[in-house]
């Protein structure tokens, strides 16, 4: 069942489309993440889905209520910040406190002075003050509790952020880069503790990151969304693995996927070195179509078999994996393969090697981007002049 | 630390700072020394700063005795205090909701804002005093601090300041469940110190000094604020007796000095105690 909706979600400031039509479901406790390139409008449909902007279109609904005409404070959504905005006068327990005292005690409960006088909120702040408390246990900041932002590092001002916006039981949690501030190793370790914490939260979230490796690693689902569009929504392996469109297959994956620019022939087939490509809803004969090959699908080997030759212009060697740059003989493209540093051991810069590319693992793309339909229909195995 | 400290370019720049500060406290400072001077010696064709003959504790008995010091200063008080606190409640919620808010008129009040910047009192002195008249609340507080209850340099002030604070602080704080009035008296207030202190020191010293605007609504002793009062004292009962003026002046300066000794530690403090960015 959905509980987060966001159907049709428009926005554009100054005339200036931001978000073209957003739509996106996510199930109890499903953790979403949401990637694309800076400037895509991420923070901004967060920002419409807490309240704190109005869609120009479109509506939000929350547990199959429509809240797109409520205030930020009475949909009961949660949100961490890139900046994590804490309050700078409050010590970390009295900003975990804060949305707790906001929603249980009334406004004359809250006024300084006179409120401590009144029946029943003795109890309450006590209460208050254990939930913060096991709180703070939880993510092991208790001993930060009495110090003020200023006095914390920003692994430990995220902890407090996170706490503040889980504390108080959310119907929905977004989050925004909440690790873009952190080191790269804290960063890993922060990852596994906030899936561990949604997993006991149970809150379908929306995490925002133009981290790749933090969407697939995370995610129950990932949302590429490219100029204002959601272009696909799929777990992560599906998403990398069958992209639905060029700029989702570009987005992810490190490196890049490879790229060439062909042509379907006259009976609507793709040759690509030994492959033949045959689109399944045939476009029209002669058409430029895009094939994308994801560089750990490449392999490059020293016996020339005169099928699709290439020259090595530069390796990057990274350990467990060597990524190597090629330059097509036939067209001058490059075209980057991921091996293993075994298989990569007899190459090196100026080489002439041949290309081999996995069966099946080609994908068509048509100019525009859509993804095309497609199937290896031959494997060639005689040479023959095979690009062109 | 020592031997950098006693550097040539560092003893120039002493002297020349000592020197400003000198030349401003010079006419305190001759004050202070007259308000221990005799009549005689006031007059007297030679000028030295020590008085020959100490007469502080005349000086000050006269001053204290011939005008009511405890009136002029509590006027001065709650005149002050007044003006400041409506002025603050005026201008945090309206510079908030210029520096934070989207609504239409923002630019147009903006501009209403920079145009209020460059109107005087003195040019609204006379309709106003003229309404005040209609309305007979001359010679009260009312007419004393009406006027300046808005304070368009206030808000320019706090607008500036407001800019600076990070809009996801206040989106923290709409979704934690703060209503706008809540969040500019939770979050808005708490972390613009600096800014209310530093235009307490504005709006304080101008109008603890302010001679114009009393000179104009009071007529009535029982409303005079410490300058206006100065004015009387000299005018009817003091005469040239300048000791006994110098005593008064110094009386009524004091509270400022001291007021400002103590904000202006808090005010350094403030600007110290940033934090803001996290
Ligand atoms: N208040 C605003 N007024 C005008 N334009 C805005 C406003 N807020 C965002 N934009 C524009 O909307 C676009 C999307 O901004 P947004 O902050 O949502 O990007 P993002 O995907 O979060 O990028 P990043 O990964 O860098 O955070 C940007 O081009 C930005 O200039
Ligand atoms: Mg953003």
């Amino acid at each position: 069942m959905s509980i987060l909706a966001l159907r049709g979600i428009t926005k554009s400031y100054a005339g200036n489309s931001i978000l073209k039509g957003v739509r996106l479901e996510a199930g109890d406790g499903e953790f979403i993440a949401l990637v694309g390139p800076s400037g895509c409008g991420k923070s901004t449909l967060l920002r419409i889905v807490a309240g704190l902007d109005h869609a120009d279109n479109g509506e939000i609904v929350i547990g199959g209520r429509n809240v797109s005409s409520l205030a930020a404070a009475d949909r009961n959504i949660a949100m961490v910040f890139q900046s994590y905005a804490l309050y700078p006068h409050l010590t970390a327990g009295q900003n975990i406190a804060v949305p707790l005292a906001m929603r249980r005690l009334t406004a004359v409960q809250r006024f300084p002075f006179i409120g401590n006088f009144l029946p029943g909120q003795r109890r309450i702040r006590a209460d208050i003050q254990r939930q913060v408390r096991e709180m703070a246990s939880s993510l092991k900041i208790d001993h930060l509790l009495d110090r003020k932002p200023g006095q914390m590092s920003g692994g430990q001002r995220q902890r407090v952020a996170l706490a503040r916006a889980m504390v108080r039981r959310p119907s929905v949690f977004l989050m925004d880069e909440p690790l873009s501030n952190l080191d790269a190793n804290l960063r890993v370790h922060a990852r596994g503790e906030i899936v561990e914490l949604h997993r006991r939260a149970g809150v379908p979230t929306l995490y925002v990151t133009h981290d790749q490796s933090e969407a697939l690693s995370m995610a129950d689902r990932v949302a590429v969304m490219i100029g204002g569009t959601l272009l696909q929504l799929a777990p992560p392996q599906d998403i990398y693995e069958d992209p639905s469109h060029i700029e989702v297959a570009r987005f992810l994956g490190q490196p890049r996927i490879n790229v060439l620019e062909t042509r379907l022939d006259a009976s609507g087939l793709v040759r690509f070195g030994a492959l033949t490509l045959a689109a399944e809803s045939a476009p029209p004969a002669e058409t430029p179509v895009l094939i994308g090959i994801r560089p750990e699908f490449v392999r490059l080997s020293a016996r020339p078999d005169g099928i699709l030759s290439a020259r090595i212009e530069r390796t990057e060697f990274l350990g467990s994996e060597v990524i190597i740059h090629a330059r097509l003989d036939a067209i001058g493209e490059t075209i980057v393969a991921r091996m293993t540093p075994a298989e990569a051991g007899g190459l090196s810069v100026g080489m002439p090697v041949s290309v081999e590319i996995e069966p099946d693992r080609a994908m068509l793309f048509a100019p525009a981007g859509e993804r095309l339909p497609a199937k290896t229909v031959a494997v060639a195995s005689v040479p023959e002049k095979a690009y062109g | 630390m020592t031997a950098h400290s006693l550097t040539l370019g560092r003893m120039l720049r002493f002297g020349l700072l000592s020197l400003g500060a000198l030349l401003f406290l010079a006419p305190y400072i001759f004050m202070i020394s007259t308000a221990g001077k005799a009549q005689s010696e006031i007059f007297s064709s030679s000028l030295s700063l020590i008085p020959e003959q100490w007469s502080f504790a005349e000086n000050f008995t006269k001053a204290l005795s011939r005008v009511s010091m405890p009136t002029l200063l509590m006027n001065g008080v709650i005149v002050c205090a007044l003006i400041f606190l409506v002025q603050v409640v005026v201008a945090i919620p309206c510079a908030y909701a210029m520096a934070k808010l989207k609504f239409r008129a923002a630019r147009i009040m903006m501009v209403l804002v920079m145009l209020g910047l460059l109107v005087p009192i003195h040019a609204t002195a006379l309709p106003l005093y003229v309404a005040f008249d209609r309305l007979s609340v001359l010679n009260s507080y009312t007419a004393l601090v009406a006027p300046f209850s808005i304070s368009v340099f206030a808000i320019f002030l706090f607008l500036q300041f407001f800019r600076a604070i990070p809009d996801d602080l206040i989106h923290a704080a709409r979704l934690d469940g703060m209503s706008e009035a809540g969040i500019v008296a939770r979050v808005i207030v708490p972390n613009a110190w600096p800014a209310i202190t530093a235009f307490a020191i504005f709006s304080v010293v101008a109008h603890w000094n302010d001679l114009f605007w009393p000179l104009v609504v009071v007529s009535n002793q029982d409303f005079a604020t410490p300058p206006l009062g100065l004015l009387y004292f000299r005018a009817a009962e003091a005469g040239d007796d300048y000791g006994a003026l110098m005593a008064a002046t110094l009386i009524i300066t004091l509270p400022l000095v001291a007021a400002f000794l103590v904000a202006q530690k808090r005010f350094v403090e403030g600007i110290t105690m940033t934090g803001l960015k996290g």
